[in-house]
């Protein structure tokens, strides 16, 4: 003790009471509560007992508790959500994914300007500061990528599944509001909004979405927007494919005609039967299971299966779960508020008597449409199906050992 | 009794004062959702036609947008072989079993989405290439060699004549294969599965 003190005294001027308190902390491997936690361990400061030793002072930014890792799974082109680790419909920012076509810009927020021209009484340019001062909306959402699709082994995990999909409460003004100070001809049937990114990615969009609650968000979950959402102004367009969304908006064109952009056609496009289907906005109705499901284990006895639905079209109004491969049907619980264009989360209690069966979820949103499976999908649109806008019901198997695995279909 | 007639009469009242404020709210006109706003908040600046002219860039099926210059295919294959080849292979066309950076751009023997079977619109190539192409030095290119690239591209897709020279009256008229083949969705929601 004595010793401790004078060590304190010797170095009492270069070294703060937090990295003091810190002192005694011992360095502790541990496996960590992520689907991950089979391949990952990490060291956490941990000390014999914490009610002996005060902790840290209150700190400038919050952190993540070290024993939580959810974590994004990144590609060269996206980044994907960890679904199965969250508890309720809110993507944490810093786990929203990410999905980009020439890397994340850095903008000064004091040089940024949207340009908004073409078919108007008056063209104008909104600084940021100016687009903050206009009458504000905050609105809870999802963004879900238009090619948020992936099958074929049994090890995947939600976020490998689907994790191209992401909720936050957005903050900004809406488009409407802009286009009521430009006066917009009444001719005018699309807008093009251009991002300033590397890639200067361009979306043709309907005008009626402009007068509806397409809004320019910037601010995410409470704060500024994050840089690979869009810093500091994207475009949301609530319940429309990802990249309509887009990100790091700097102009945007009112026209009587859609542009055709690459983005339009090459890409974002599909196969149905023996034609190109363009200009899918709205994503289809969709839920997964998200506890329990790959790589997490479950015990005999009560279950709470619990999941995520949401539905481009508007509100979720039933999700149905089966636990014996699609036999039978039961209604799960929703989560309220249920909101519009929304996540919704959903519960359903069973009762597992340790012998192998599927599970699976089923959303029926408000205009009647049920989640179809995948060979519905393939019924009305051919084989020849391609990745986008595919929404098909996803099972997971679960294992006498309460192992539980994706179902993975063939197409 | 006294006592339980005041508090019935003190309940009739109350009854009474809920049903009174039930009919005005009910009768009430509508409240306006949006307050009184002002004709124009008056933020922002006008932009200038030099301002607009800096950022317009994109080009439309019709030819609208599309800037003075013009290219031809020799030149295309001198531009491409220098700045694309490296992502999109010598030839443009896939390579079986490698995995290109860039996907390829010209028909080759697979069911590969290209130019040739897939993109619609020859302006689109313009608009695309200019804007975020070559991947390393995104907006690099002048105008002549972005038309100078369509041009050998068209052709290696068998879609012009290698004399074939690009320019703003000459692109929008190429007719791209695959455009017969789009169709804009019409679902409308609804229980159908389409």
């Amino acid at each position: 003790m004595e010793q401790r003190d004078r060590s304190i005294k010797t170095t009492e001027k270069k070294i703060s009471r937090r990295t003091l308190l810190g002192g005694a902390l011992a360095t502790a491997i541990l496996p960590v509560t992520s689907a991950f936690a089979k391949y990952v361990q990490i060291g956490v400061l941990t000390v014999p007992d914490p009610t002996k030793q005060p902790g840290p002072l209150p700190g400038k930014v919050g952190t993540r508790s070290p024993f939580e890792v959810p974590v994004k799974k990144p590609s060269d082109i996206s980044s994907r959500s960890p679904l199965q680790d969250l508890y309720s419909t809110i993507t944490p920012s810093d786990l929203h994914f990410e999905r980009h076509h020439a890397g994340v810009p850095a903008i000064d927020p004091n040089q940024y300007e949207l340009l908004i021209h073409g078919m108007v009484d008056r063209p104008m340019k909104f600084s940021l500061h100016d687009l903050k001062r206009f009458p504000s909306v905050t609105r809870t959402c999802f963004i879900e990528c238009a090619g948020n699709f992936r099958t074929g082994k049994e090890d995947m995990t939600v976020q490998e599944i689907l994790g191209l999909t992401s909720q936050s409460e957005w903050t900004g003004v809406m488009l409407s509001t802009l286009f009521r100070e430009l006066r917009v001809d009444p001719k005018a049937t699309w807008f093009l909004a251009e991002g300033g990114d590397a890639a200067v990615l361009t979306r043709s969009i309907p005008m009626h979405k402009a007068w509806d609650d397409a809004m320019i968000a910037y601010a995410q979950n409470g704060e500024a927007i994050r840089p690979e959402q869009g810093y500091p102004a994207r475009l949301l367009l609530p319940g429309w494919e990802g990249n309509t969304n887009v990100k790091w908006l700097r102009r945007i064109e009112i026209s009587d005609a859609p542009y055709f952009t690459r983005e339009e056609t090459s890409k974002y496009t599909y196969p149905v039967k023996d034609k190109i289907r363009m200009f899918s906005f709205e994503m289809d109705a969709r839920s997964i299971i998200t506890y329990p499901s790959f790589p997490q284990k479950v015990e005999r006895g009560w279950i709470e299966i619990r999941g995520l639905a949401w539905s481009g079209r508007g509100k979720v109004i039933k999700v149905e779960v089966s636990t014996d491969a699609g036999k039978n049907w039961n209604e799960a619980r929703l989560q309220g508020p249920v909101l519009e264009k929304a996540h919704t989360y959903f519960r359903y209690l069973w009762q597992w008597n340790g012998a192998e069966t599927e599970i699976m979820s089923r959303v029926t949103d408000e205009t009647g449409y049920t989640q179809p499976t995948l060979k519905q999908l393939i019924d009305a649109r051919g084989k020849d199906i391609g990745g986008y806008h595919m929404n098909p019901v996803t099972a997971w198997r679960v294992k006498r050992d309460g192992s539980v695995l994706f179902k993975p279909e063939k197409h | 009794m006294l006592k339980k007639l005041k508090l019935r009469r003190s309940h009739a009242l109350i009854f009474g004062l809920i049903i009174i404020i039930g009919v005005v709210i009910w009768l009430w006109p509508p409240v306006k959702t949006e307050p009184q706003w002002p004709k124009t908040f008056g933020y922002g600046k006008t932009a200038t036609q030099q301002e607009i002219a800096k950022l317009d860039i994109d080009v439309r099926p019709d030819g609208k947008g599309l800037p003075a210059g013009s290219g031809n295919v020799p030149n295309g294959a001198i531009i491409y072989a220098n700045k694309c080849a490296a992502c999109h292979a010598a030839d443009g066309k896939e390579i079986k079993g490698v995995k290109l950076p860039g996907p390829p751009l010209v028909i080759g023997d697979g069911k590969t989405k290209t130019i040739g079977n897939y993109w619609p619109y020859a302006t689109t190539l313009f608009d695309y290439v200019r804007r975020a192409m070559p991947y390393n030095a995104p907006g690099s290119l002048t105008n002549d060699e972005v038309y100078s690239l369509c041009a050998w591209l068209l052709n290696q897709n068998k879609i012009t004549t290698a004399s074939q020279v690009m320019n703003a009256h000459t692109l929008p008229q190429v007719k791209m294969p695959a455009q017969k083949l789009f169709i804009v969705d019409n679902r409308k929601g609804g229980p159908e599965v389409k």
